[in-house]
């Protein structure tokens, strides 16, 4: 009698910590649709694009929003704008430096002023901002929203599981990453918008 | 040759304007790709996709009646020229 209590509480124990144990979401996309676009509104030039080479995870418990962390990386070469020779020339040494910074992502340190209503989740997110080499500290307005089982849906039922929505709007300023400070801000804005809108798969297992 | 450069000269202004104006009077520069949005059903996430187009913007605009303005004023020294010559030849 005592060892199948034993038993129980021990098989209950395990149940409990999977289900409050965080999902992990990963933010690859197969079908490209996460996407980051950003925008830059100068006097003289409105420069507007998108990058779609977004990676990263992110731990989510959906009974503990407030301890989610994880990190977003964006392929610098994915960036994308109207016109090929803009294009080159934002990608090039001068500007981004692709070629030798790769990646531009944003690591999360914790979220702040988490409110949660139903599936889902508004909050402040802390976390380092990385472009061009730099790492800044920010903040950011962000929504989460849960998916429960939703996973199925997106893959035409070849996966079950759930999804995380992340989406959020900050501002950044290129002079705080090296690109180009002071210069031809006329023409290319020092205010970043960025839009991220991306969204991330937990499979179960 | 004045007639036929001023004519080439007012003809590239009218089609400048005219693909300009009908391809949505684009203010920005010219664009060789547009976006195109698509929301996702699911998690109704606006995609971005890119479509080759040209799109000419105020570039475009700009160097085409520049071109036509300096054809127009350069056919109005080809008078001058042919007349130096006939008074040289006289």
């Amino acid at each position: 009698m005592k060892k199948c209590l034993v038993t129980i509480l021990v098989a209950g124990g395990v149940a409990f910590v999977a289900s409050a144990a965080p999902q992990s979401f990963d933010f690859k996309d197969p079908k490209g649709v996460n996407n980051a676009v950003f925008k830059l509104d100068a006097p003289l030039e409105a420069i507007n694009g998108s990058a779609n080479g977004v990676s990263g995870t992110v731990e989510f418990d959906a009974d503990k929003p407030a301890a989610t962390k994880g990190k977003i990386v964006v392929a610098s070469k994915s960036l994308t704008v109207g016109n090929t020779m803009m294009q080159e020339h934002m990608l090039s040494e001068g500007w981004l430096d692709v070629a030798k910074h790769p990646e531009i992502s944003f690591a999360l340190k914790e979220l702040k002023d988490v409110k949660t209503e139903g599936t889902v989740t508004t909050a402040t997110a802390v976390g380092t901002f990385a472009l061009k080499g730099v790492e800044k500290e920010i903040t950011a307005p962000v929504k989460l929203t849960y998916l429960k089982g939703k996973l199925a849906d997106r893959s035409g039922g070849q996966m079950k599981g759930d999804l995380l929505v992340i989406r959020s709007t900050f501002t950044i300023k290129r002079a705080d990453f090296n690109i180009k400070p002071g210069q031809a801000e006329d023409k290319v804005a020092n205010d970043i918008e960025l839009t991220l809108s991306i969204a991330g798969a937990a499979p179960q297992k | 040759m004045k007639r036929a450069l001023q004519i080439l000269a007012v003809v590239l202004a009218v089609a400048t304007l005219s693909l300009w104006a009908s391809k949505g009077a684009n203010t920005g520069w010219t664009k060789n790709r547009v976006q195109v949005k698509t929301v996702d059903p699911i998690t109704e996430i606006e995609q971005v996709e890119w479509q080759d187009k040209f799109l000419p913007g105020l570039d475009f605009l700009g160097g085409g009646l520049i071109t036509a303005g300096a054809m127009f004023v350069g056919s109005l020294f080809i008078r001058k020229s042919n007349k130096q010559q006939q008074t040289q030849n006289s």
